[in-house]
């Protein structure tokens, strides 16, 4: 909620001021231009610098050892896994706390956050914990066949809390625009539940549905200190890139921690771009006849 | 909050981004111990010793810092500028690493008796009690159906020496045969349920998490586990054959000679010899040198035979090479 209630401010009109809440274009396009280089270009650069002491072969030799290989299955799969039910069960959510009002309504919003503030580390223990085969939902799993904890599925587990969020606050802003007058209007048109939501309100909600859903799925191919703890980190099982990472650092090997970092780098740019290319082209084609 | 004039903003900004923070001067002596991720207990021990032992004979006030992690992390600070004055890890490779890069002397492990270890431990094994599958020693390990934690021997120098612990004891009992060894090693490996990335993540998995039949770490961990966890529900078992595993100490002198406190790390290391610290150290399960010591906890150590790393694999550069870099004997073992 602070969010919204801070962007709301941030759009009230200082008195006096009548075009731009911020003075002077130059100035304030320089100094994001100077954060941005600060904060993120800089280490970037840094990390594509580790680079320039390797030829291609043996950049590609390091990205396509078997191991790495097998973490990059692992952790789009597990990811792949983890946006997907998040799209769903996040869409859900969204749409619960936007249409509902109901007991506790607050509460729920504001735990939709915390996967944010709370450290990584401490989801990753917790669900290890919780998981584990002497854990209360480890317990309750293992009549059923179920493993979860230092398997595949935690790893999707642990992917899935961290990023939830993603999905719930890009959808949600969306959802509270959309006026519910337009589902009534809808139906009163002859639309049946099913279809009014499929022909007339997801349309609307799919741009952000996609880009939240492809941040929590980026958010994932990082994700260390959560998944860390609950898979296992059995090699060619349920060892992530991050570890992988991680191992070379270990071995004071920086060129070849970056390498990998930077494949990882660029698979997730890869995706941001496709994304929001996606996107421009999505909402275009959406009011394209106006 | 009331917005600030957008200059004075910026300037707070920049001022926080640049890292232009007055330097602070220290009335006091400070001292930085960069350490090992297990030995947190340790220090909080030592370092009141060491205050009241410094303070006694010099005009000063002493503030001992310490930081811990895993050393081959520690040690990767201190090569980005961390001012760590001493070290006292759980690897030889992370000091040698500082010494290759001219921050500690050369000839490090001379400076100090015992190849500057003033303490030492080696591998062990802490079973479930009354040990329901017999483990004696490393051969049981390779059984099949037996559950091991360890922490990963890629990340965790504990790892490393329980592998070494285990090649080397292999390696004794099949007379050196190289694919007996492979194949114990390959069903050793095979048996780890968990590979946590540091011991006491491995620990956690051991007690909290109720996974695996045997945990594997030094003497002193396994030691202060079952102390720490109730004696009565687990048991530790220390294998006839295993690995010397020395905990190295050195001055970080580049750091220390521009902190101006290189005597005061000297005395610091030769302090940790000293009998009644010898004493502290034993009390925390580490074996000691000091003869007198060494008598009074006789009964705490069994005897064991200790490999040592440069006798059996030739020193820890030829180890790191042929078993932990990429492709080496570890990853070859654990390919599929």
């Amino acid at each position: 909620m602070s969010q919204r209630a801070a962007g709301s401010r941030l759009a009230l009109p200082f008195p006096g001021r009548t075009q731009r809440v911020l003075p002077g274009f130059g100035l304030s396009l320089g100094i994001s231009l100077t954060f941005v280089s600060l904060v993120l270009l800089l280490p970037l650069t840094g990390l594509v610098g580790q680079l320039a002491g390797l030829s291609l072969g043996e950049y590609w030799a390091i990205i396509s050892e078997a191991r790495v290989v097998a973490s990059y299955a692992i952790t789009l799969g597990a990811a792949a896994v983890a946006a997907l039910v998040n799209a769903a069960f996040g869409l859900l959510l969204a749409w619960v706390l936007v249409r509902y009002d109901f007991p506790g309504k607050r509460a729920l919003d504001a735990l939709m956050d915390l996967p944010f503030a709370l450290p990584t580390a401490v989801a990753g223990i917790t669900l290890a914990t919780l998981y584990s085969s002497n854990g209360w939902m480890g317990q309750a799993l293992a009549p059923l066949g179920l493993e979860v904890a230092y398997t595949w599925v935690g790893i999707a587990l642990a992917m899935a809390f961290t990023s939830i969020p993603f999905v719930v606050r890009t959808v949600q802003p969306i959802l509270e625009d959309l006026p519910h007058e337009i589902d009534e209007a809808a139906m009163t048109l002859g639309a049946r539940d099913g279809v009014a939501f499929r022909r007339v309100i997801l349309p609307h909600l799919w741009p952000a549905l996609v880009t939240g859903t492809g941040l929590a799925f980026v958010r994932s191919l990082g994700e260390f200190g959560a998944v860390i703890f609950i898979a296992g980190n059995m090699p060619y099982e349920t060892e992530i890139t991050s570890l992988m990472i991680f191992v070379k650092l270990q071995e004071y090997d920086y060129v070849g921690a970056s390498a990998i970092a930077s494949a990882v780098l660029a698979t997730s740019l890869a995706l941001l771009l496709a994304i929001n290319l996606w996107q421009g082209r999505f909402i275009r084609r959406l009011h394209g006849g106006n | 909050m009331s917005p600030l004039p957008l200059f004075r903003r910026t300037l707070v900004v920049s001022a926080i981004a640049l890292g232009v923070v007055a330097p602070v001067m220290a009335e006091e002596r400070e001292l930085l111990n960069s350490s090992y991720d297990i030995a947190r207990e340790l220090f909080a021990t030592v370092n009141p010793a060491f205050k009241d032992h410094w303070e006694a004979t010099h005009d000063d006030t002493l503030t001992i810092k310490q930081s811990h992690g895993g050393s081959s992390a520690q040690a990767r600070a201190i090569l980005q500028g961390l001012r760590a004055d001493v070290v006292t890890y759980n690897q030889v490779t992370d000091v040698q690493v500082l010494a290759d890069a001219g921050l500690v002397a050369k000839d490090w492990q001379q400076q100090l008796p015992n190849n500057a270890s003033p303490y030492y431990s080696t591998t062990a094994f802490l079973v479930r009690k009354g040990n329901p599958l017999g483990i004696e020693s490393w051969d049981d390990l390779a059984a099949e159906g037996v559950e091991l934690v360890f922490p990963n021997p890629k990340t965790s120098g504990n790892g490393r020496y329980t592998y070494l612990a285990a090649w080397g004891a292999a390696e004794r009992a099949f007379d050196g045969d190289e694919e007996r060894v492979t194949t114990f090693m390959r069903d050793f490996l095979g048996n780890v349920k968990v590979f946590d990335t540091g011991g006491r993540g491995a620990t956690t998995s051991f007690i909290e998490r109720g996974i695996g039949d045997v945990l594997i770490s030094f003497e002193s961990e396994v030691n202060n586990i079952r102390q720490e966890y109730g004696s009565d529900d687990y048991e530790v078992i220390v294998p006839p054959v295993s690995i010397l595993a020395e905990f190295p100490v050195a001055v970080v002198e580049e750091n220390a000679e521009r902190n101006d406190t290189l005597e005061l790390a000297r005395d610091y290391l030769e302090f940790l010899y000293a009998e009644d610290t010898q004493r502290l150290l034993a009390g925390f399960n580490y074996r000691v040198h000091d003869e007198t010591v060494v008598a009074e906890f006789a009964d705490q150590f069994p005897e064991t035979e200790l490999l040592k790393v440069e006798d059996v694999f030739g020193g820890w550069d030829v180890a790191m090479e042929t078993h932990f870099a990429s492709g080496g004997r570890l990853d070859q073992l654990q390919r599929r």
